[in-house]
């Protein structure tokens, strides 16, 4: 069956959403392709707050979105999510494979670990799950930021 | 605007590639028409990149998604390569906003329609309608599966 993609309000901050910081919570739903979302992100960055990322790659946009996604989310499992979506964000002009894998030796990763780990159906099932709460949030542009 | 309830007006356009595309070929399906106001604007880009990234839940409900502008085939399919997308796109252009003005989605003002989602069901009667306040608000996907779910 497909996921039902009908109304509901914006989920509640989760045990398995990715957040940094402390103070009024901030959810974005953002799209790591997506340069609008780049500025946002070095704005918001900085302020006293607890910013929730949430998922929104808009791949038929930005083709390589999924990839980058999944980059952030296989970072993640070794401990350094916000690491990578900062990285990605301060550096939009490479994104291609070699160079992921020289912000994964930068970031200190197992780089084996990272391959198996950005295409497994796990991760791709994560950050769709973030896109769907946003479909049925009504998100229509990225970035989509909930205060 | 055309209401729910109503007979849907029947219509041939041309689509990106030039074919003739007929509401009457849909018959036995359901279909959405989203009718946009231009080819490469920035907020119909986003609108039709997101319900692209629904589409494959949207046609699991029975539902075939064309999108309307009245803009030319030539535009159209220039739109559709830079969008990435392969919703059909159907040219509205001459007698221009034809089809648009048939629902009452067309804006006499600005030349263009607004934005606004039909839901035809299998026997071609509209079954819901959706209208933007204004040009520049995009209706969320939410929306379109929201209608299917009350159908």
């Amino acid at each position: 069956m497909p996921p039902e993609l009908t109304s509901a309000a914006v989920p509640p901050i989760g045990p398995d959403d990715h957040h940094r910081g402390e103070g009024p919570q901030l959810i974005v739903y953002a799209d790591l392709g997506c340069p609008h979302c780049a500025s946002a992100w070095a704005e918001i960055s900085g302020r006293e707050a607890t910013i929730v990322f949430r998922h929104f790659p808009v791949a038929s946009k930005h083709p390589r979105s999924p990839a980058l996604h999944a980059a952030a989310e296989a970072a993640g499992l070794q401990g350094r999510f916000f690491e990578m979506v900062d990285s990605l964000y301060a550096d939009r002009g490479h994104v291609d494979d070699p160079h992921l894998w020289q912000r994964v030796e930068r970031l200190g990763l197992d780089l084996e670990r990272f391959e198996a780990d950005r295409r497994s159906a796990d991760i791709a099932a994560r950050v769709r799950r973030d896109f769907e709460s946003g479909i049925r949030a009504g998100v229509t542009g990225t970035p989509a930021i909930f205060a | 605007m055309i209401s729910a309830g109503e007979p849907a007006p029947d219509f041939t356009l041309r689509n990106q590639d030039g074919a003739k595309v007929s509401l009457a070929d849909f018959r036995g399906r359901k279909v959405l028409l989203v009718f946009y106001p231009l080819d490469f604007s920035p907020v119909c880009s986003d609108q039709l990149s997101i319900y692209q990234e629904v589409k494959p839940e949207i046609e699991a409900k029975g539902v075939t998604m064309v999108g309307i502008s009245v803009d030319s085939g030539f535009a159209h399919k220039a739109f559709q390569e830079k969008l990435g997308i392969d919703t059909p796109l159907l040219a509205d252009f001459e007698p221009k906003g034809e089809v648009a003005r048939a629902y009452g989605a067309y804006i006499e003002k600005t030349g263009h329609a607004n934005r606004s989602l039909v839901l035809i069901d299998e026997q071609g009667t509209v079954a819901w309608v959706h209208e933007s306040p204004t040009p520049l608000e995009i209706p969320g996907a939410n929306l379109i599966f929201d209608a299917l779910s009350a159908a």
